[in-house]
């Protein structure tokens, strides 16, 4: 895996010292999947860093541009395959922006308690994995999976699927809830405070996490808003943009929550404002689930198959759990999208590993790597 | 950093482990091989056709339209339509397949060929222990593996199963009536009078 290599100009800005590069992926356990990272290092410090991908790419963009409009849905599931709802959301959302349709009350109520169990899904996942790299072996990663498990059968008994979900269409949602659904979620809703307090009293006051993440890859707000970072990693750099508040899309203009910020921007504070995150979702889902409507769940204009929107372009875009998901489709009037194109948040957030890493050590780099919350479906695509 | 951090932590790992002898909510997991949870409603696999009746060659209800072949995302659905016409539950003489192909290495499980059916002829299966060591014949399912009887689809899905086959009987005595009315002669509502339609547009 360790080539020794002459780098001159990484020499050169290391004083002359020979340099060690490390190959580290794309099957290395701390690289959360097939990612590579080409790192260069001086002893043990972090000299240079270069991401490598692309060992996942599918093609996504060009296979969404020969499918129906409909067909790419289920594709949409494979982004980012931890939160397959919430790109549901975001493509459902930009071809009803294209093709003039809005989804009933009901519908947006629905959309809004899956993105947010969604939300929980992906944050302590995150949490867990983490810590796994970290070094903390299973056990808080167990933990966060345990409560997945919980929120996955909610999943698979309104949708059918654990992880694909393929559930909303445009001007809608595929099918309602089933009785009894609504119980079962709210019980999974009030047993969460549960966990979220066990978690943080095993891992927030525990010296070596502090140890590792304190002052860690302190990422400025001035850089994270240059770059283009959004989401959980903007805001622990302290900058307040939250999408579900400045668009107010769906009901959540409806919804009362705050938007946890970080002040230091290091990994600690990424990883906090997930837990954060976390307790404002129960809220928001509480609230959705003690509001929801009755009625319809799809556009009475709303057509499953050959959907042709006029010529035009949208742009859609969402708070996903990892930051902002958007989706960006031209119309020619066909019944397939001219131009398919996504902006990934994982892929963006990316971009700004090396500068994170430098000058720290190697094995802050697979820790900071952590904190970003990268799924390699999305930036590979 | 004195450590009351970590040692918290332990009577938290402590408290799981206890609990999970006790506490359902801990203890999520089922030994896989040996236990398994009934499927849910809902859930879905890959997709089988109904037959109705004991002969699945008889009572297939698809018509070979193709629909699903054209939707299905990945491609994975081969049709080749028999031309010879069979009456069809209502009456009707329609096409049916003479190949149903799926190749069940390349279906995604998305479901959207059971939900541009116009027939309820393709529903989603349960079965998921599918792997097999022979990766060409035994991974692409024609009509003999697809076809299962209506029953299997009730057991399924009860509540979709019953609504669909209420509208079906519903449909089928709507077009008996119709036979009916028709085989004793010419109805006078069928074929109104010129004057009689004038009066019901105005």
């Amino acid at each position: 895996m360790t080539t020794l290599q002459s780098q001159s100009a990484a020499e050169e800005a290391a004083g002359g010292h020979q340099l060690l590069e490390v190959s580290m992926g794309p099957q290395h356990p701390s690289t959360h999947g097939v990612f590579r990272m080409d790192v260069a290092l001086d002893g043990e410090t972090v000299v240079r860093l270069k991401p490598v991908f692309g060992y996942l790419h599918r093609n996504h963009e060009k296979i969404g541009e020969k499918c129906s409009y409909l067909g790419s849905m289920p594709y949409t599931d494979r982004l980012d395959y931890i939160c397959s709802l919430t790109n549901n959301w975001g493509y459902a959302l930009t071809v009803e922006k294209l093709a003039g349709l809005a989804a009933p009350e009901r519908a947006e109520y629905i959309r809004v308690i899956l993105a947010e169990l969604t939300r929980l899904i992906n944050h302590s996942c995150l949490a867990g994995f983490l810590l796994q790299d970290m070094g903390a072996a299973g056990t808080p990663l167990m933990y966060a999976f345990r409560e997945r498990e919980k929120i996955l059968d909610l999943f698979e008994s309104l949708t059918g699927a654990r992880m694909m979900c393929d559930y909303m269409r445009f001007g809608g949602c595929r099918c309602d809830l089933p009785p009894g659904w609504i119980e079962q979620a709210r019980r999974v809703v009030a047993r969460y405070p549960r966990f979220l307090d066990e978690f943080e009293a095993l891992l927030t006051g525990n010296e070596i996490v502090r140890a590792r993440t304190e002052g860690v890859g302190v990422l400025s707000a001035q850089l994270a808003v240059n770059a283009g970072i959004t989401g959980p990693m903007l805001r622990a750099s302290g900058v307040n943009y939250d999408i579900r508040k400045v668009d107010r899309y769906g009901v959540y203009g409806r919804m009362d929550f705050r938007v946890p910020m970080g002040e230091r921007g290091d990994t600690f504070d990424r990883y906090m404002i997930r837990i954060l995150e976390m307790r404002e979702s129960l809220k928001i889902l509480e609230q959705a689930l003690r509001d929801l409507p009755g009625g319809p769940i799809l556009d009475p204009k709303a057509k499953l198959r050959n959907l042709r929107p006029k010529a035009g372009e949208a742009y859609g875009r969402i708070e996903g759990p990892k930051g902002e998901l958007g989706f960006y489709v031209i119309s020619d009037g066909g019944p397939n999208p001219y131009r398919y194109r996504i902006r990934p948040p994982s892929l963006i957030n990316l971009t700004i590993l090396e500068d994170m890493c430098l000058g720290g050590t190697i094995a802050d780099a697979v820790v900071i790597l952590g904190s970003v919350d990268i799924v390699l479906g999305e930036v590979d695509r | 950093m004195n450590g009351v951090g970590i040692i918290k932590g332990l009577i938290e790992t402590a408290r799981n482990l206890a609990g999970s002898y006790h506490d359902k909510e801990r203890l999520t997991t089922v030994r896989y091989p040996e236990e398994t949870l009934p499927p849910v409603e809902n859930a879905r696999t890959i997709p089988f056709l109904v037959y109705d009746g004991g002969d699945a060659a008889a009572g297939l209800r698809c018509t070979a339209c193709t629909i699903c072949e054209k939707e299905c995302p990945p491609q994975c659905i081969y049709i080749v339509k028999d031309m010879a016409k069979k009456p069809d539950y209502l009456g009707k003489m329609q096409l049916h397949p003479k190949v149903f192909d799926i190749d069940i290495s390349v279906c995604m499980s998305c479901g959207i060929c059971v939900e541009v059916c116009p027939f309820d002829a393709i529903k989603m299966d349960q079965v998921f222990e599918l792997s097999t060591d022979d990766r060409f014949g035994g991974l692409l399912w024609g009509i003999k593996q697809l076809a299962k009887p209506n029953d299997y689809f009730q057991k399924l899905h009860r509540t979709e199963a019953s609504e669909i086959d209420a509208r079906r009987e519903e449909d089928k005595s709507k077009s008996q009536a119709a036979a009916a009315a028709k085989a004793a002669g010419p109805a006078p509502a069928a074929k109104p009078p010129p004057s009689a339609n004038k009066g019901a547009a105005a």
